[in-house]
């Protein structure tokens, strides 16, 4: 029988760990048969490069700043090794370039993909959130696109202090003061380009939905999720799975509004009167994706059916008052598999 | 000029400083010139031998000789003296 | 013998990933259009600008393909301050592009290239008297950029004669920050409708067409959209308050090249806007904008860097490779930002022209200038270069032919490479007499009183 053969990135499960490694667990997990997982790393300390009951072997790309035309060269030397079927990539910054190669990769390779389209994609960017979201008739918290530190000032001034001071693809800090926020602007513009994004903050409790969309509206799973322990970098350590119906109903607008297709986390504010204001749509699946597994919605293995062409059908049910408690774990590494990665740029 | 005890190299041009813990990546002509400091050789002897073996004018050889050992002692793979 | 490469030594850092990761072009990129780099190199000299006839043409015909196929009348105006070098006008002016300039100079150029004067759109914040006078002989297009400049042209066509084709350029929010306001009139604040009834009651000016430009490396194409719609509103009110029908809609330029930005996480070529998106983004603001099908303006266009930029190469040498105090490798190459002026906002590619090995270095890229500022490339990993060694920049054909700087040394070759592989000298290297032929020492300074 032949084997299905899946490459994915996001081996990087360090404190703000990628959704890589759950995500290759949740495809070995589900009823895919004969699988074969390959990483895509961009460091040589990702930790799944090293985890090899679970990624069978690992290639480095290069990073998304090379451009789509040298991720495709290198993605085709990969795929002429492995003859890859699917591949998944799981970072923010790096799905510009997917989506651009993607039609190549599926022409010219025979590599499916199941990625949004342009428009979609861009319509979630941080910085038209806030438009997007009233189009839809979700409540956004006023977010502000700064180019300059001068600009950020005068809207900073004007949504008052403390807000979030965010970077283009990641990272957010709360400011307490111009200070504070002028040394996130001058943080955030040298490692993720300009615009710098402003936002108002909003008081409550944070819960947040993972979901996959089909492309055409529908959503095929989503499962929503409240973060019991929050790590220093606003990471959830612990979370559980809810019932809450109405935010559902938001997190499928959202999807049918985005024509959404793969999988992505939607992350929400939930106020004290019961609003929801959506923070982020994220465009891949998030860390805790194996939450879904765990409550019976395998979200990555419907990706592999849907990128290759199966029908899926929707996932509505799935346990409440599942937890997932993360955990850190010391792999022990030997040198030559080190040396292998850095001189070969495989392992 | 010595290379210091324990420092492990690879095939591939791999290099380990145990003392210090760092790694490091050499080229093919890099690692010619660790094995000849190995076995003893002078500066003058290496850069002999280079030049009866490569196509390289002696002038361009030792300014990139001195560049070689330089960081080979900046990042404390080798001793002088 | 076997052949040498400099031995080299990287240390590894966690984290930081090796050549597999930040490689970014695995081949050597040894010929443009079929011409071997190092032949070029020899007979012209390093360094040496290099342009592709057939890219520029290539570049050209897509972009009125772009609009043409969306829009039944438009009309490029090669932007002459872009790159001035008369083959390559005359290359977009065999394409049927117009002229676009914004000095005097620029215009007796456009002349000179045999582009009649009614095909020249005259921008620009400082045209003189004689300026205007010689631009109103010769029927071109006057775009006002403010009010003394319309004060000043209501005074000359008084002097009579012949009848001005004006347009006056507006500036507009479209979003877009910064916003260019220091150029025009404001169409917000009513200043551009304010020039409108001025023009309108001189009864030798003729309000021919409304022109704005948003600003420069546009990745927006929703600004078009926006600066568009706008203008098409501008031309609505003044054919209801006048009965009077604009005749062509300027959209400007500001298309973004391939070339990436400094300070851009992702490469240029990948988030720039097709010619296509433009079009698309443009031609439907017009379309859908209520001036009824059979009144529709001309549509204008004064596209620069994106026609240009990719046609052009510079070659150059490596002068010497050193190391700074602080470890890093610097090589010096023989040109520097006194040739590469783009290097100061983008991070240009630059590729060895000459087969390399696996092993690469982190670098900073200088030029050969005795001036700090002169860096080509903060930081870029390329295989490892040696003296002499030869290099090509892509995408340097905007601005750098015309921002250039006499400074230290003097310009180079530049070359045009036919469309069957010909190689042209377009513009020959300048020496000391070119710079001394226009200098005047005085008897008592001179070295030789013969002199």
């Amino acid at each position: 029988m032949k084997t299905l053969n899946i490459a994915l990135t996001g081996l990087n499960n360090i404190d703000s760990p990628g959704p890589g490694v759950p995500v290759a667990r949740a495809l070995r997990a589900g009823g895919l048969k004969h699988v074969r997982i390959i990483g895509l790393a961009y460091d040589n300390l990702e930790p799944g490069l090293y985890m090899h009951d679970l990624i069978d072997r690992s290639y480095q790309i290069p990073y998304p700043s090379a451009g789509s035309e040298a991720l495709f060269n290198r993605l085709k030397a990969i795929h002429d090794i492995e003859a890859i079927d699917v591949v998944i990539p799981n970072f923010d910054a790096e799905l510009h370039n997917f989506m651009r190669i993607s039609d190549r990769l599926k022409s010219e390779l025979g590599i499916h993909s199941f990625l949004p389209d342009h428009d979609s994609f861009e319509m979630r960017q941080k910085s038209v959130l806030a438009e997007w979201g009233e189009k839809l008739g979700i409540k956004v918290p006023t977010t502000k696109p700064a180019f300059s530190w001068s600009e950020a000032r005068q809207m900073a001034s004007e949504l008052g202090y403390p807000l979030m001071v965010k970077g283009k693809y990641y990272d957010a800090f709360t400011a307490h003061d111009a200070d504070q926020a002028a040394a996130y602007f001058y943080k955030l513009s040298a490692k993720w380009g300009l615009p710098v994004l402003l936002q108002q903050i909003v008081k409550g409790t944070e819960v947040n939905v993972t979901a996959l969309g089909d492309g055409t509206g529908g959503c095929i799973g989503a499962v929503p999720m409240r973060k019991m322990y929050i790590t220093d970098k606003g990471k959830a350590w612990a979370g559980i799975t809810l019932q809450d119906d109405r935010l559902l109903e938001i997190a499928r607008t959202a999807i049918n509004g985005s024509r959404w297709r793969g999988g992505c986390e939607l992350e929400f504010i939930k106020t004290h009167d019961d609003q929801y204001y959506l923070i982020e749509m994220n465009p891949r699946f998030p860390a805790w994706v194996y939450l879904a597994v765990g409550s019976g919605q395998n979200h990555p293995e419907a990706l592999v059916r849907l990128a290759l062409g199966e029908s899926v059908g929707p996932m509505t049910r799935y346990e409440v008052g599942k937890m997932f408690v993360r955990y850190s774990y010391d792999q022990i590494v030997d040198l030559k598999e080190y040396e292998h990665i850095n001189t070969h740029g495989w392992l | 000029m010595k290379v210091n005890k324990n420092i492990a190299i690879s095939e591939s041009g791999f290099i380990f400083n145990p003392g210090t813990g760092d790694s490091f990546s050499t080229n093919a002509m890099g690692q010619e010139i660790i094995r000849m400091l190995n076995e003893g050789k002078t500066r003058e002897e290496i850069t002999d031998f280079i030049l009866s073996r490569y196509e390289v004018e002696k002038g361009i050889l030792e300014k990139d000789l001195g560049d070689y050992f330089f960081m080979l002692g900046t990042y404390h793979i080798v001793q002088n003296g | 013998m076997l052949p040498y490469e400099r031995p080299i030594i990287t240390r590894y850092n966690p984290g930081i990933t090796n050549k597999f990761g930040s490689r970014v072009d695995y081949f050597p990129f040894t010929q443009i259009d079929g011409v071997p780099v190092k032949r070029i190199i020899d007979e012209y000299g390093s360094p040496c600008f290099v342009l592709s006839e057939r890219t520029i043409r290539d570049t050209y015909r897509n972009a009125l393909r772009a609009f043409s196929t969306r829009y039944p009348k438009v009309q490029f105006a090669w932007s002459y301050k872009t790159n001035y070098l008369n083959a390559v006008c005359q290359v977009f002016h065999q394409e049927g592009a117009w002229a676009e300039v914004v000095s005097m100079f620029e215009y007796q150029k456009a002349l000179q290239n045999g582009v009649s004067g009614d095909q020249i759109l005259f921008n620009g914040p400082d045209k003189t008297a004689d300026d205007l006078r010689t631009a109103l002989h010769n029927n071109s297009l006057i775009h006002i950029d403010h009010f003394d400049e319309l004060y000043l042209l209501s005074e000359i066509v008084r002097e009579g004669g012949k009848k001005a084709r004006v347009a006056i350029r507006i500036n507009m929010d479209t979003g877009v920050y910064p916003q260019w306001d220091r150029f025009g009139f404001n169409y917000e604040n009513e200043t551009a409708w304010e020039a409108v009834q001025k023009i309108m009651g001189q009864p030798n000016m003729i309000l021919t067409g409304l022109h704005c430009h948003i600003g420069t490396y546009m990745l927006s194409t929703r600004a078009y959209h926006l600066a568009a719609t706008k203008l098409a509103q501008l031309a609505l009110k003044i054919k209801s308050q006048y009965g009077h029908r604009i005749a062509y809609i300027d959209i400007g330029g500001g298309f973004a090249s391939g070339n990436t930005l400094k300070g851009s996480y992702l490469q240029g070529s990948d988030v720039i806007p097709t010619m296509d998106d433009y079009a698309e983004a443009i031609t439907t603001a017009l379309l859908g904008s209520g001036i009824p099908t059979t009144e529709l303006p001309y549509l204008y266009l004064e596209a620069g860097r994106a026609l240009i930029d990719d046609a052009g190469y510079l070659l150059g040498s490596v002068v010497a490779i050193k190391r700074l105090s602080d470890g890093r490798r610097a090589t010096i190459m023989d040109f520097g930002v006194n040739l590469l002026f783009t290097s100061f906002w983008y991070d240009h590619r630059i590729t060895p022209a000459q087969e390399f090995s696996r092993h690469t270095e982190d670098m900073v890229v200088y030029g050969p200038l005795c001036m700090n500022i002169d860096v080509v490339r903060e930081n870029i990993s390329l295989p490892l270069l040696n003296r002499g060694d030869q290099v090509v920049v892509h995408r340097v054909g905007a601005y750098n032919m015309t921002q250039w700087m006499q400074f230290i040394s003097m310009r180079p070759n530049v070359v045009m490479i036919d469309r069957e592989g010909g190689v042209h000298l377009i513009r020959e290297r300048e020496t000391v007499d070119t710079l001394n032929q226009q200098e005047r020492t005085p008897a008592h300074l001179r070295a030789n009183p013969q002199q």
